[in-house]
């Protein structure tokens, strides 16, 4: 297993820490006091999270604690009940799934969401959209800048593509690819909407060993190629504890404990909220 | 102003009698019915056949239940021949081929009756009008509101306290999960079209009796208007197709008589978009929310 | 030739459809030119153009942005009459100008009515949104049934519901007279018109699908949730979509009402939509080539059974069920495929004796 030296986590001005390297460079997201009811169901409660411009970060917990529900919170899918949420400095209050995307956060799904009927390429280019320049009426009537646009994000769909060496599969629709590569079209594409965040729901579900190394491996590639800070969902331990930077772990909407790998590994509480308690 | 209310809620109770059969087969099937209407004239030819020729002179008790049991045959073999290959297919599919199914209905009427409006016959001749609070009711008025209330409790005893009824509801929710507790999805969504077509029946022999010109097209205007009504009382809900229907009825009439009968029909539609616009699933409609 | 071999599948497509209208041109200008046909199929040129107009655009907002609209004959209807009328007070302008300046404006004019109309439609989903587009159909049409527009040396003279009000010197001339309809309309529209409208709109469209917009469209119809995180606007493009739809449809109504003397309100129902709409299914949904084909088949069709006449509207309501019936029952069609094979082997081993 290629497990990532661990880092030192140091305390910030707001009630949370980040790793030493990013200290001084700016936050890419602030999360104060989140929470969201359904109904009269408390769902997330008291969510604080800070992370760093170049972080890895997981998030964990069992089943139903709220994890995609944050997920669905930080890129507004959902608008919480209280709580703010920075994304670099800037409060995205009422603002829809597509600004806070345009901001700089992207993610995939933990049920997968691709565009079934398009291809692996034309995927990607949906996430290069708003990096595409030319109007509407450019497209319609054929204008040079469309030629010159349409062969640029061709040649950057297919660099993106390459990380994860599917360059070959960008002609074949997104529902003909295997259950895996599905997932890693789904970095892709989000990956192409240009970041600074990206949130990873459950990446290596359903993969074997070999292909969830490989995945750690593309994971810390993409964070340090694009400088980019990574927070993952994901019940495979084994990769959270070898590429995370700092967990979180989340039971019944709360946040249970914070560290790194090693101070989570021993957290008697998250021991607890995995295996349950001993009755008597 | 009363004479106009109360038309308005018996001309809302034929339109709510139409709505149920909408609403209930859209609970059950997720499909718009479009030949609903259709089934309405079918019902409205058959008593006037029982009710005015000369070979049969039926009366009038007799001639209604002849509609019923003609349109309930016909609503569950227009399930079982058209509808029910398509249980898997898009919903866009059987939307068309329900629009078949009108037409067919449509043109079949057109070459066995002709074009030619048929007169229906009075089944209230005997009847005087009723003296309410000054205003004369008109003896189908009243039987129009009677029925509604009948058929509304009776629909709403039978999918509350039988177990038919109790199986709809479950099918209508979760027809996967339905089958898995033993309930024969095919035979109650049979039952639906038959319910459906049965108040189409007596749907259409009120609305021929309260507007007395029975043509091939007499169930499209009424269907689609019934139709609306189901979607602005919420589609699916069987108190939003009766409430939907009266204000539609209610606000169609008084529209008429005060406003413009040319934009009444405008007047309806708009109400039903203005109505979608705050509540996009209708007044009594279940919000859904795709999971993420 | 390296050019052809190059070009994807999508502009091969594309140059496949222009072929068809092309040739669909030629062929019918050819009958009509050396005078072998009916002058009842010769009536209905122009109109299948426009069918086919109103196929395609239709197809745009079923097919590629997929929404259900049940009412695209409106905005038809809103072009035909905004034409008669720009038509009728120009007067004094050649046929062609007059022609081309009345399908601007009817498709500026129903741009506008589908932006409108897009605002409240177009927040609500599915089902909900085919019967509020039907309501609207419904809604034009019965407006249009209270519009009396008259014409006098002053200018334009509008009126609603009340001809009266119309308040025209004794000289003026009504156009278009409430439910009657319009009147006296300039019949200005020629096939080779219609058929240069349909080659551009049908550029637009497909240059429009394949291009930045048209994948941000598709991306929202297959999975809206999806395209909102990659930064898309799904009003944004499901609006625009819907409003260029509503333009082509109000150009073809302008080309459809200028080639009659009269028309009435009553022509663009509910089943005027409904008809346009089973084009685009039949002729598949998304598929541009399947709908010109569709509608063209289907107008044409119902002209030649006119021997059958008492029977053509039945036997297109069965041939419209068993089409359904076949081509989405995975029994049926099962059962077609190996047919179909069963009848291609025998051929072929037919072929090599």
């Amino acid at each position: 297993m290629s497990k990532s030296p661990e880092v030192k986590l140091v305390n910030v001005p707001s009630p949370n820490f980040v790793p030493e390297k990013d200290l001084g460079k700016p936050l890419v997201l602030e999360a104060a006091h989140l929470g969201i009811d359904f109904g009269g169901l408390v769902a997330v409660d008291e969510f604080n999270i800070g992370i760093g411009a170049t972080e890895i970060c997981g998030l964990i917990g069992p089943n139903g604690a709220g994890k995609t529900t944050i997920f669905n919170l930080l890129t507004k899918v959902y608008e919480p009940t209280r709580g703010t949420i920075m994304l670099g400095g800037k409060d995205t209050h009422n603002m829809t799934p597509s600004q806070v995307n345009q901001m700089g956060i992207a993610r995939t799904f933990q049920n997968i969401r691709l565009f079934d009927k398009l291809t692996v390429e034309e995927n990607v280019k949906i996430g290069l959209h708003n990096h595409i320049g030319y109007h509407t009426l450019a497209g319609v009537f054929r204008l040079p800048n469309y030629w010159k646009e349409e062969k640029k994000a061709h040649e950057k769909a297919l660099e993106l593509l390459d990380i994860f060496g599917m360059a070959d599969l960008a002609n074949v629709t997104a529902d003909s690819l295997p259950y895996g590569a599905q997932r890693r079209l789904e970095i892709v594409r989000a990956l192409a909407t240009g970041p600074k965040l990206l949130l990873l729901d459950e990446p290596a579900a359903g993969m074997n060993p070999s292909e969830t190394e490989e995945l750690m491996n593309n994971i810390r590639k993409i964070r340090d190629e694009f400088q980019i800070a990574v927070l993952l969902i994901e019940h495979d331990m084994n990769l959270v504890m070898g590429i995370c930077e700092s967990i979180v772990v989340l039971n019944f909407g709360r946040i249970i404990a914070k560290g790194t790998p090693s101070q989570i590994q021993g957290n008697p509480q998250v021991i607890e909220a995995y295996l349950g308690t001993h009755r008597g | 102003m009363l004479v106009h209310l109360i038309n308005g809620i018996s001309l809302g109770s034929i339109y709510a009698i139409i709505a149920l059969g909408y609403t209930m087969v859209y609970g059950i099937a997720k499909m718009l019915n479009f030949a609903h209407g259709d089934v309405i004239m079918v019902g409205g030819y058959v008593a006037f056949f029982a009710l005015a020729s000369d070979k049969f002179n039926l009366p009038a008790p007799v001639a209604v239940l002849l509609a019923i049991i003609v349109c309930t045959v016909l609503g569950i073999t227009i399930e079982r021949l058209a509808y029910k290959p398509l249980r898997a297919a898009t919903s866009l599919a059987v939307l068309i081929t329900a629009i078949g199914m009108s037409y067919f209905l449509q043109n079949s009427a057109l070459l066995l009756w002709g074009a030619n409006p048929k007169a229906f016959p009075d089944m209230f001749k005997n009847a005087e009008a009723i003296d309410f609070l000054g205003a004369k009711i008109s003896p189908v008025a009243l039987v129009a509101i009677v029925a509604n209330i009948i058929i509304m409790i009776f629909l709403t005893l039978f999918t509350t306290r039988t177990k038919v009824g109790k199986a709809m509801r479950a099918v209508s929710e979760d027809k996967g999960a339905a089958t898995l507790m033993g309930i024969n999805v095919n035979f109650t969504i049979s039952l639906t079209f038959a319910i459906g077509s049965g108040l189409a029946a007596i749907a259409g022999v009120l609305l021929c009796s309260a507007y007395p010109t029975l043509m091939p097209t007499t169930g499209s205007l009424p269907g689609i208007k019934a139709f609306t009504a189901a979607v602005f009382g919420g589609i699916g809900s069987i108190p939003g197709a009766m409430i939907g229907g009266i204000l539609l009825g209610v606000i169609e009439i008084l529209a008429r008589a005060y406003i413009s009968s040319e934009l009444a029909d405008a007047i309806v539609f708009g109400v039903l978009i203005v109505v979608l616009i705050f509540r996009p699933t209708g007044l009594l409609g279940k919000q859904i929310h795709e999971k993420v | 030739m390296k050019i052809f071999e190059k070009a994807s599948t999508a502009s091969k497509k594309a140059f496949l459809n222009y072929g068809i209208v092309i040739l669909f041109f030629v062929i019918f200008q050819t009958l009509v030119s050396t005078g072998n046909i009916s002058s009842a199929l010769k009536g209905q040129l122009i109109p299948i153009a426009c069918y086919m107009i109103m196929a395609i655009s239709l197809n745009l907002v079923v097919g590629i942005s997929g929404e259900l609209s049940l009412g695209h004959a409106g905005f038809m209807s809103v072009g035909a009459f905004t034409a008669v009328i720009v038509s009728s007070s120009m007067t004094n302008s050649s046929d062609v100008s007059s022609l081309i300046v009345s399908i601007i404006v009817a498709a500026v004019i129903a741009a506008v009515a589908g932006f409108l109309i897009g605002i409240p439609v177009l927040r609500l989903n599915g089902d909900y949104l085919a019967i509020v587009t039907l309501a609207f159909g419904e809604i034009i049409k019965n407006i249009l049934n209270c519009l009396y527009v008259g014409i006098d040396e002053k200018g334009v003279h509008f009126a609603f519901n009340n001809p009266a009000a119309l308040a025209m010197s004794a000289t003026g001339k009504v156009i278009i007279n409430g439910p009657m309809g319009a009147v006296g309309i300039r019949k200005i529209s020629t096939f080779i018109a219609a058929t240069i409208l349909l080659l551009i709109i049908l550029i637009v469209i497909q240059n429009l699908v394949n291009s930045r917009t048209g994948r941000a469209i598709m991306a929202i119809r297959d999975n809206r949730i999806a395209a909102e995180s990659m930064g898309l606007s799904p009003m944004k493009y499901k609006m625009l979509a819907f409003t260029v739809s509503a333009a082509m449809a109000g150009a073809a109504g302008a080309v459809y009402a200028l080639n009659y003397s009269t028309l009435v309100p009553k022509k663009f129902d509910f089943n005027t939509s409904i008809l346009v709409l089973v084009f685009v299914v039949l002729g598949g949904i998304g598929n541009m080539t399947g709908s010109i084909i569709a509608a063209g088949v289907l107008v044409v069709l119902p002209e030649l059974l006119r021997k059958f006449s008492d029977y053509r509207m039945l036997v297109y309501a069965i041939v419209l069920i068993l089409v359904m019936l076949v081509t989405n029952n995975e029994k049926l069609k099962g059962k077609i495929d190996t047919f179909f094979k069963k009848l291609r082997m025998k051929l072929s081993k037919g072929g090599r004796k």
